[in-house]
């Protein structure tokens, strides 16, 4: 994709929302191992803190969708995450199904935006495929 | 939807980016509706039109009168 001035500020919101996941992630563990079984007002700070940052390229995508100009590629943004949407909760659903009759081991639930951010990549060929199909 | 977009640009012997600065969109999105793999919005189309100082029906076929 052509590095649009939207595209350009949504790289940038992403590249800030992953620094400020790791930085945060790293000071919740940190405050976790240093205080086993913490349950206050800080512990809970310290858990929502890498889920905000993580909340940040939601919204960084969001705001990529309402800035981007260029109506061609804010329908491949669009696709894209439709894609990522559809790969995530169709693995989350079978996932669940499967842990509910014991045959698949409980999973922590942000694996969910994990997998969503594959289905960006899986969305990404999608279409490049469509792309190279129609030439 | 198919459109005349490539053979007017042609005419005008503007290349993809050229024509594509003009309307302010992107290179890909000038190929992909040359190419009938996007069809643009009616503020694009018009826009388009306006560009070649034509009517939209003129740079695009209205699908029910496609072969």
């Amino acid at each position: 994709m052509p590095a649009t001035p939207a595209l350009r500020r949504y790289n940038k919101r992403v590249l800030i929302s992953c620094a400020a996941y790791g930085f945060s992630l790293v000071g919740g563990i940190s405050y976790f191992n240093n205080h086993p079984g913490a349950h206050g007002p800080t512990a809970y700070l310290a858990a929502v803190i890498p889920a905000l940052a993580i909340i940040g390229v939601f919204v960084a995508v969001g705001r990529y969708l309402v800035e981007e100009r260029d109506e061609y590629l804010r329908m491949l943004m669009v696709r894209q995450s439709l894609v990522a949407t559809a790969f995530a909760l169709s693995l989350a659903t079978l996932w669940g199904f499967l842990n509910s009759f014991d045959l698949a081991p409980r999973i922590d639930s942000y694996y969910v935006a994990v997998v969503w951010f594959a289905g960006l990549g899986v969305g990404s060929c999608v279409n490049a495929l469509i792309e190279r199909r129609a030439r | 939807m198919n459109n005349h977009l490539r053979d007017l640009r042609g005419e005008r012997g503007w290349s993809q980016q050229e024509l594509a600065e003009r309307l302010d969109v992107s290179r890909q999105s000038v190929n992909a509706i040359e190419t009938g793999r996007y069809d643009p919005s009616l503020p694009l189309a018009f826009k388009i039109a306006e560009l070649f100082g034509l009517a939209i029906e003129q740079v695009f076929t209205s699908p029910s009168r496609e072969s």
